[in-house]
């Protein structure tokens, strides 16, 4: 049976409570205060805030009597690379009309480019942000024949030596070990070989040392020539098996090499450029006999070629405000801008005139040595497949120590071609 | 207890089930036929255009590659090693709680703790300390391994870490299934002359056999959906990789829905095995005849 309530329900009123609900969400969504308008500039978090200060600076002197033209604002992405891409394709491959600015690692251009997922920049721009760019970094922005993104800032890695232990830097990868070899406990070589993309990096790093490269020159094919990919291979074998190879190899990245360095115990370190602040700050006493000199060559007669990294800007296809977003790529993007990542930020310039500046110097003391590594510098494969050919190839190579230098030369061609097929898992 | 049919009340049943079974049609039933469709074309992120319909090639694709297999396996033997430990521990735990008369709030709420911690946290946690230069696991063993360099002693870590983090929600449910055996049975065979581990194989096992059963089949279908302490301590290197790793890599790193589909549709199809496998095995034995 059912009871019938004495007491009246409170009455609810729903006309009321909605109208409350829709307010407060009106207040929530339409948050962009008064002004010129806000491009979102997507882009790993940069510590020092020198991405800050070169977005403000353009944005204060993009209108008529300092008004403004747009306000940027910055929106911090991880730290780690693949999952800056993660975050961006997702936003991207929707449509995210809130993507105004991308600080785009090198190595998505043909990805987003393919993808229409940013903007080709028209000619006349294109030629100011091409303006005294160093090739290799326009190389990483160009993709068939178009730019598409401003080159901002730039990476690389050098040799990083223990001065009080050696006495000239070694020329081939050979010469390395064997030295480490010989210096016994502490002649540690710290180097990157963790299943991710990094291994990729240090394997681009020495086939195209040893005269390869992965894909043919359209992007469309593996190229993989036997001997050199040989050659790449047998090096890393022979790394992973060298009693100078630190144990944990298999799972380190950059900083676990950076760290392991800085404790003293190695004498080698394959690393980008922010190694040496980062030395001088927390770990002086080991700064004061930090050495550089260029990567080791394969073979004594040519020269290493090693990876570029870095940032490009580009403009988000699906930008509100496209024509105030080139423009402010290109302003952040500009000698001032690139002054001061490298100043403030500890970040390489892309503009080749920089490096004889006495500021940047300052920062920089091996700029010269930098300078001439990024100008014989190699591309990861430029293709939108990147990461599913990088998937295969760090894969197929890990961990370096199973690596068969005769049999995976085959083995590799097959997971790259896969891979550029779009076939199966990776 | 009588069945009587009641055409009115099977009707208010239903009704009382229908916001219910709505939401579990919109929320789950959709996206389940959404990823299969999805799996019967290639369809990739980047490349919008190149959308067609290839029928099951996506799922030949996977079921042919190495990858799949050697995941699967990946993921059964985390799965197994698992449970197996949780089951014995968790059992342990839940005999702890169920006689522990003074503090008892205390002691249940303590073993809890691991349950109440994030996994990500958990599995950074002993990632560091298993961690050959930072760690603190190898000075106290007296060892310089690398744990996560190889692929047994990677497994050792995850699983521990599963272990340690799951074996309170087992405990949790067995404890439950421990409260259904009667007091007086216990007592009957103890003046019968039955010594605890008689008590415990005859009595106490038989009548939670429900309980084991739910507990099993959660933690089973849990650890086999394990993604975020692989991911975290090994990325699935070192052959430790698990299906629902693959199948990430698929949609979320190469954007690929068909193929990533493809793959979660499988993943959906084992765990439907597993909990067919578990209702078939555990759930007809005597006692649940007997539970009826």
């Amino acid at each position: 049976m059912r009871r019938q309530g004495s007491t009246p329900a409170p009455r609810w009123r729903p006309a009321g409570a909605a109208w409350a609900c829709a307010a407060l969400l009106l207040c929530a969504c339409s948050g962009e205060p008064p002004g010129p308008p806000v491009l979102n500039w997507y882009v790993f978090d940069e510590p020092s805030g020198a991405f800050v200060e070169a977005a403000a600076r353009c944005a204060e002197g993009s209108g008529e009597q300092g008004t403004g033209a747009y306000r940027v604002r910055l929106r911090p992405l991880p730290a780690d690379a693949d999952q800056q891409r993660e975050q961006l394709v997702r936003r991207l491959a929707a449509g995210d009309s809130d993507i105004d600015l991308i600080g785009m690692d090198v190595i998505w251009t043909p990805e987003f480019a393919k993808a229409g997922w940013i903007l080709p920049w028209p000619d006349d721009k294109a030629a100011a942000a091409r303006r005294g760019r160093i090739a290799a970094a326009l190389d990483s922005a160009t993709y068939e024949g178009e730019l598409w993104a401003a080159p901002f800032t730039t990476n690389t890695q050098l040799l990083w030596y223990r001065t009080d232990r050696v006495e000239q830097p070694p020329e081939t990868w050979d010469e390395m070990i064997d030295l480490a070899e010989s210096l016994g406990e502490d002649g540690t070589i710290q180097a990157q070989g963790e299943r991710y993309e990094g291994l990729t990096v240090f394997f681009v790093s020495l086939l195209a040392s040893a005269g390869g490269e992965v894909l043919d020159q359209a992007g469309g094919e593996v190229a993989l020539p036997a001997e050199p990919t040989r050659d790449a291979l047998h090096i890393m074998h022979r790394l992973a098996e060298s009693t100078a190879s630190d144990p944990g190899l298999a799972s380190a990245r950059e900083d676990q090499a950076r760290l392991a360095f800085q404790t003293g115990g190695s004498t080698f370190m394959l690393n980008y450029t922010y190694v040496w602040p980062s030395a001088r700050a927390s770990a002086p006493e080991i700064a004061e006999h930090m050495g550089w000199a260029r990567w080791p060559a394969v073979h004594r007669a040519r020269p290493s070629r090693v990876t570029i990294g870095g940032i490009n800007i580009g403009v988000g296809a699906f930008s509100e405000h496209p024509d105030l977003a080139l423009a402010a790529a290109a302003c952040i993007a500009d000698e001032q801008g690139q002054r001061l990542a490298a100043t403030k930020g500890g970040l390489p310039p892309t503009i080749a005139a920089l490096y004889d500046d006495a500021e940047v110097r300052e920062k920089f003391p091996f700029a010269d040595l930098l300078l001439a590594t990024l100008r014989d510098a190699v591309q990861r494969p430029r293709t939108p497949l990147y990461n599913d050919v990088s998937l295969a190839i760090s894969r197929t190579l890990h961990p370096m120590s199973r690596i068969d230098p005769a049999d995976d030369v085959e083995q590799l061609r097959e997971q790259v071609g896969r891979a550029l097929r779009s076939e199966g898992l990776l | 207890m009588s069945e009587r049919y009641d055409p009115a009340e099977e009707r208010l049943g239903w009704l009382l089930c229908t916001p219910a079974v709505l939401a579990m049609l919109l929320v789950t039933a959709y996206p389940i036929l959404y990823a299969i469709w999805l799996s019967l074309f290639r369809y990739d992120l980047r490349f919008p255009d190149e959308r067609a319909f290839v029928g099951l090639a996506n799922y030949a694709s996977v079921l042919t590659s190495e990858v799949w297999w050697q995941s699967l396996a990946s993921t059964l033997v985390i799965t197994i090693g698992s449970v197996t430990l949780e089951l014995v521990l968790g059992m342990l735990f839940a005999l702890v709680m169920h006689r522990v008369f003074f503090l008892r709030r205390t002691v249940r709420a303590s073993i809890l703790i691991p349950y109440a911690i994030i996994t990500v946290v958990a599995a950074l946690a002993w990632k560091f300390a298993f961690d050959p230069v930072t760690g603190f696991v190898n000075p106290w063993l007296g060892l310089e391994l690398a744990w996560f360099g190889e692929r047994w002693s990677a497994f050792v870590v995850i699983i521990l870490t599963e272990v340690w983090k799951t074996t309170p929600f087992m405990a949790l449910l067995l404890l439950a299934g421990l409260t259904l055996v009667p007091q007086d049975l216990l007592d009957a065979a103890r003046v019968d002359g039955a010594n605890a581990v008689q008590r415990f194989f005859r009595i106490t096992l038989p009548l939670m056999r429900r309980a084991l059963l739910v507990a099993l089949l959660f933690r089973t279908l849990d650890a086999f959906r394990i993604f975020d302490t692989v991911f975290v301590q090994t990325r699935g290197a070192q052959g430790t990789e698990t299906v629902s790793i693959v199948g990430y890599h698929a949609l979320v790193t190469r954007l690929n829905l068909g193929l990533g589909s493809a793959v979660s549709v499988l993943i959906f199809l084992c765990v439907i095995l597993i909990a067919v496998l578990f209702v078939k095995v555990l759930g007809a034995g005597p006692a649940a005849e007997e539970g009826r």
